[in-house]
């Protein structure tokens, strides 16, 4: 395995994790909340749903689109979505940004799941939806990553396993636990996998645009430092900065 | 749910993920590529270029979301 299978494997692995975690808040407040089954219905259809695009998209994008506009599109889409996280994560570690706080947003699920009327039957039709839609959404972003960095690196197989795995071990933890999982460090999880997006997706959208990178794969781990230190750079700068402290409200 | 709705819907979901509240990142992304396409393809100072187009998007959007 090389540098750069690692390295996409970690990418995609950290992604999913994060991602997987902001899910299972949701489904725990539902399930605690409404009960579990029509809560575990709704994530399993969810599920299944997001396979289903992996498994549409991912073959069709890699027999009928040609690799190097391939690459200019996929590239393009991990670089804006990188630059997103990456931009999120130095504003919450300067200070500039409230953390993304799942204890917070686990009590204002519940306390709106509480207030909305149940309806007579064996199937609770709130549990399912919003089960189904906070791991849709979530999952969205996991499938955009790994498309995006197994298709244009053609290594989708092994995208597809880390995003898999690290669905399984935060689902694990969260059956284990029982609850909300608070004490990841979601944000430092959030600024390394937003490095390795933008150097992914500088190194990618780069080839497709006509660069010739030095080093050729080498050159991700080169981009990976350099953004390091801009980060670095930039929040380091930004602490310095006077503020006004954050509201929860502006986490999301 | 009508096909116009579910197109609208579904055209909203694409622009909150990809340009929402930072729309700079989004079009500067999409001009920074197109410029190394279009412009100087296969150039050999583009190795230098592209990144660094990539840190000055990301300053400039940092500089735009902090807290004054």
């Amino acid at each position: 395995m090389t540098g750069s299978t690692v390295l996409l494997a970690l990418a995609v692995f950290g992604a999913s994790a994060v991602e997987a975690v902001e899910a299972l808040t949701i489904v725990v407040a539902a399930g605690i909340t409404r009960g579990w089954r029509s809560t575990l219905e709704g994530a399993a259809v969810a599920l299944l749903a997001l396979a289903a695009v992996v498994a549409a998209l991912g073959p069709a994008l890699v027999h009928y689109v040609p690799l190097g506009l391939l690459r200019l599109l996929i590239g393009g889409l991990l670089l804006i979505l990188g630059l997103q996280w990456l931009r999120k994560a130095i504003l919450r570690a300067a200070g500039h940004k409230a953390k993304h706080d799942e204890d917070a947003i686990y009590q204002r699920e519940v306390a709106r799941l509480q207030a909305l009327p149940r309806l007579a039957g064996r199937r609770d039709a709130t549990a399912f939806v919003i089960s189904f839609k906070g791991v849709f959404l979530e999952g969205m972003e996991v499938v955009m990553v790994v498309l995006t960095l197994g298709i244009s690196s053609g290594k989708l197989a092994v995208a597809t396993v880390a995003a898999l795995a690290a669905i399984v071990v935060v689902s694990a933890v969260g059956v284990v636990v029982s609850r909300q999982l608070s004490e990841v460090p979601e944000n430092a999880l959030k600024m390394g996998v937003g490095l390795m997006l933008v150097s992914f997706g500088t190194f990618w959208s780069g080839e497709g645009a006509g660069v010739r990178w030095p080093g050729s794969d080498l050159a991700i781990l080169g981009l990976l430092v350099l953004y390091g230190l801009v980060a670095l750079v930039a929040v380091r700068g930004l602490e310095r900065a006077p503020v006004t402290p954050p509201s929860s409200a502006e986490a999301a | 749910m009508s096909p116009a709705r579910a197109l609208g819907a579904f055209g909203h979901f694409w622009w909150e993920f990809l340009v929402g509240d930072t729309p700079e990142l989004a079009v500067g992304s999409v001009a920074a590529i197109a410029v190394g396409f279009g412009v100087a393809h296969g150039a050999g100072a583009l190795f230098v270029l592209f990144p660094a187009a990539v840190v000055g998007l990301l300053g400039l959007s940092v500089w735009r979301g902090r807290r004054r």
